[in-house]
């Protein structure tokens, strides 16, 4: 147990320090790939929130980035500092959210999934009709980046670090919460909501939070997205960026807290590990996570969790073992 | 009222095509708890067989039966037994997951293979515009409606009315029990794969000319069929057809009465209302949840 | 002696089906009432409906003199009223120990203090009492889901008393435990009887388990309460005589 604590431990401090030095020798490609690597990341923290610890599928979660990304780019091109974007894009994904999440009180499972699936497309539908807010297909162009404690975040690299620090508090503010009995009762809700019930957990007020704040987190994911492309219309926020988030949370290994951020880098950065294979790119992904959901369908954490799990189990019975052995075998 | 009336006759037709693909969509469900996210894409696919079996130089007829014929090998045999076999005891979602995979996977298939424009098809029918109390009515819509309720009432004898059918249904309602009454419910699965490849076989076949052959032509079909499902039933044969039907209908009067741009926003209302309010469907019986 | 729950007449009909057909009990403090009846008898039903998982059709729930009909499980559960499944329900990825905070947590401070409070809500000292006191205690760390059966119908009772409930409603306790284990079992909610005064309805089939647990009994037929009384009085009973025996 300590060793992995260990390792864990490593891998993070290398993995942070890599996230900190690298931008120094990146292109502004690289720069922008790595930033929306952070801003997927983030949607796909609160989606793993929403669906692998609290068990509530959803099928929504890209129009809540839609939401925010729209937040952020009517109110930033209005004069208006990001900062209060984000507040108002918090205040509205966690409404709506909260919203969506009344539908799951009443069916689960498959039928969940094609509520929020029809809520995605609504949403995308919106984008595109309400052209009074969101100038529609045309879309809003010349979206700014934002003054940061003083600081004007314009280049890629300065606004990279605004996106990677941003996954740092989001990551933050998630470990809290998984770890608080909040975290407790939303995985005692995915295993068995019944019997959380009866042990006093308000079933219903935790599903409406799970949607909530994982829909928060799709809007604040939006949020920074606005400013990194810097044009917002509605292409990408179709029921295709919701499927590409589950996926994400999937093949990462839902309900493991490293799961949002190894699915996203699968999908942000694989594409361009695989620039030589050209077209071939989706296709090599879409065999990827068939093959990957039948050898493993808890995701590659998954893989990494049962060998663990096996080891440890090894070990134990091989102290069990030892221990009978010295005490002459009584039990 | 004349408008009404080829409105009714034209959305009773693309809504026989939503049933057929609905149809299967419910009988992997029911069979195997399979969620195909690719179901618009299954669809889609055959035509493709079709166009290349006749660049080969076959006539039309014998195109059609070959490439039903691969459907029946790819989309339902090799579906089932190398995606949803390994896969099955691990619950829907993985499942739903991989589905979404071949989903994507068919499209850049496709897309790579044969080009991303969109292909003329033959159809089978002629288009002559008929006449009738004052409604224009097109033959290729009767056709569509003719071959549509065609294949169900077919499917409806093959269930109800032989013994294949019946141990069919027995495997959907209960696999433990019919394997212990001795049914083959491993075969039983299979055919009910077989079967949805036949009938989105045929759904392709009728609505590729309509809308020309495409990689992405599934989308829209595959998302009619969900919500025909659920509108209708999810446990119910019967109820696909209905919500086929009453889906294309609705299709239909919204675009003309309703605005343009919120036109499928009408389905999923629909959609998220029956969920809402019966989540059996309308035909469905309610499943009694145990404690 | 004190009233704890009072039972009025409760009806539940599933369709044209009456699984409970008008059942009046009344339960004291300090008292262990079972239930027995023959499969299908509407135990488990009646069960549920007092908990608020399933709305009676009629009659009603008092709880300490204060009506509790139709009341959510998890807002009786927090007046004090806890109980266990016919089927075991542990939560399998939690540890023991987990599984027994979560048990006690919804009952102390807010939505808010529980966010921004200590990690394990204030109860591992609780928590490891219980583990103590119901033998779990080398199995503290680890996943519910890869103890014995045994060892998981301990827990989940141990669950079921976790927040210190004035009313416990235990549903087939002993259902598939080995014989030690039921000792054990029996043992321990005497021990928690006595103790803490903590009063207990049981259904059980183990008519042995009944009649040596229990200080009343209830036996239920068809939906309606054939008799009642105490373990003696019911075993002379012709009436329960001829529904057990007679067929």
């Amino acid at each position: 147990m300590s060793t992995q604590r260990l390792l864990t431990l490593l891998g993070l401090t290398l993995g942070v320090l890599l996230l900190l030095v690298a931008p120094f020798w990146m292109s502004k490609y690289q720069l922008y790939v790595v930033s929306l690597w952070a801003v997927m990341s983030i949607a796909a923290i609160g989606l793993n929130l929403t669906l692998g610890y609290a068990g509530q599928v959803s099928l929504a979660q890209g129009v809540f980035v839609g939401v925010g990304a729209y937040t952020g780019a009517i109110m930033t091109t209005n004069g208006m500092p990001m900062a209060a974007a984000l507040v108002v894009a918090v205040v509205l994904c966690f409404a709506i959210g909260w919203a969506l999440g009344y539908p799951a009180l009443r069916v689960q499972h498959h039928y969940l999934a094609f509520v929020t699936l029809a809520f995605s497309t609504l949403g995308y539908l919106v984008f595109r009709n309400e052209e009074w807010l969101t100038k529609g297909i045309y879309g809003i162009v010349d979206v700014p980046r934002p003054m940061l404690l003083g600081v004007q975040a314009e280049s890629n690299l300065r606004f990279y670090f605004v996106c990677i620090l941003s996954l740092a508090i989001v990551s933050f503010g998630v470990w809290w919460l998984i770890r608080s009995p909040w975290g407790r009762a939303f995985v005692a809700l995915r295993e068995n909501p019944i019997r959380a019930l009866s042990l006093g957990v308000d079933t219903r007020r935790y599903t409406l939070m799970a949607f909530a704040i994982g829909s928060c987190l799709g809007g604040v994911a939006g949020v920074i997205y606005a400013p990194l492309v810097e044009f917002i219309d509605p292409s990408p926020f179709t029921l295709d960026l919701s499927l590409k988030l589950l996926m994400m949370v999937i093949v990462g290994g839902s309900g493991f807290f490293a799961g949002p951020y190894l699915g996203a880098a699968i999908a942000v950065l694989l594409p361009e590990v695989l620039r030589f294979t050209e077209g071939y790119y989706l296709l090599i992904y879409a065999a990827f996570v068939m093959i990957l959901m039948i050898i493993s369908p808890t995701g590659l954490l998954g893989i990494l969790d049962r060998y663990l799990t096996a080891r440890s189990t090894r070990k134990a019975s091989a102290a069990r073992a030892a221990l009978s052995a010295s005490f002459g075998d009584q039990t | 009222m004349s408008t009404l009336i080829s409105l009714i006759v034209s959305g009773c037709a693309t809504g026989a095509i939503y049933a057929l693909v609905a149809i299967g969509f419910t009988l992997l469900w029911q069979t195997s708890q399979t969620i195909n996210f690719a179901q618009g894409e299954f669809v889609m696919l055959p035509a493709f067989f079709m166009l290349a079996g006749m660049n080969m130089g076959m006539p039309f007829w014998l195109a059609i039966l070959v490439g039903t014929a691969i459907s029946v090998a790819i989309l339902g045999a090799a579906f089932k037994r190398a995606l949803v076999d390994p896969m099955l005891r691990h619950g829907a979602l993985p499942l739903a997951i991989a589905t979404m995979a071949l989903s994507i996977m068919m499209k850049e298939g496709v897309k790579e293979f044969y080009g991303a424009e969109a292909q003329p098809f033959p159809s089978l029918i002629p288009a002559i515009d008929l006449h009738f109390l004052g409604a224009t009515i097109s033959t290729q819509s009767l056709g569509l409606l003719a071959v549509g309720v065609a294949a169900v009432l077919a499917l409806q004898y093959l269930l109800n009315s032989t013994s294949v059918g019946r141990q069919m249904q027995a495997t959907a309602q209960n696999p433990n029990v019919a394997r212990i009454l001795g049914i083959p419910v491993e075969r039983m699965v299979m055919y009910s794969f077989i079967i949805n490849a036949i009938l989105v076989s045929v759904a392709s076949v009728l609505v590729t000319p309509l809308y020309l052959a495409k990689f992405s032509s599934g989308e829209t079909l595959g998302l009619a069929a969900f919500i025909a499902a659920i509108v209708g039933g999810f446990n119910q044969v019967r109820g696909a057809i209905l919500g086929g039907i009453l889906l294309g209908i609705t299709d239909n009067l919204a675009a003309t009465y309703i605005s343009t741009q919120y036109r499928s926003a009408v389905p999923l209302a629909l959609l998220i209302a029956v969920i809402l309010f019966r989540p059996q469907g309308l035909l469905g019986t309610a499943e009694e949840r145990t404690v | 002696m004190k009233q704890v729950l009072k039972v009025s007449n409760i009806v539940k009909r599933f369709g044209g089906i009456t699984a409970v057909g008008g059942v009046s009990f009344e339960v004291n403090e300090g008292e262990i009432l079972g239930i027995i009846g023959p499969n299908g008898c509407g135990k488990s039903t009646l069960f549920n409906c007092i908990l608020g998982q399933l709305t009676p059709n009629e009659g009603s729930v008092h709880l300490d003199g204060q009506e509790v009909t139709g009341l959510r499980p998890c807002d009786l559960n927090r007046l004090g009223v806890s109980r266990t499944f016919q089927l075991l329900q542990v939560f399998p990825q939690l540890t023991v120990r987990e599984n027994l905070i979560l048990s006690g947590q919804e009952h102390r401070g807010t939505m808010g203090s529980r966010l921004f409070g200590p990690r394990d809500a204030g109860l591992s000292e609780e928590a490891d009492r219980m583990i103590g006191f119901f033998k779990l205690g080398h199995l503290a760390g680890e996943k519910a889901g890869g103890l014995s059966y045994g060892q998981q119908k301990l827990l989940d009772a141990a669950m079921a008393f976790m927040a210190g409930p004035r009313l416990v409603l235990l549903d087939e306790p002993a259902g598939g435990v080995n014989l030690t284990m039921l000792e054990n079992l029996k043992e321990r909610l005497q021990a928690i009887n006595a103790e803490q005064g903590a009063t207990f309805v049981v259904i059980e089939h183990n008519m042995e388990f009944v009649m040596s647990l229990c200080t009343r009994v209830l036996v239920l037929a068809e939906g309606r309460v054939l008799a009642m009384g105490t373990p003696a009085e019911v075993r002379a009973n012709p009436q329960v005589v001829e529904a057990y025996l007679g067929h």
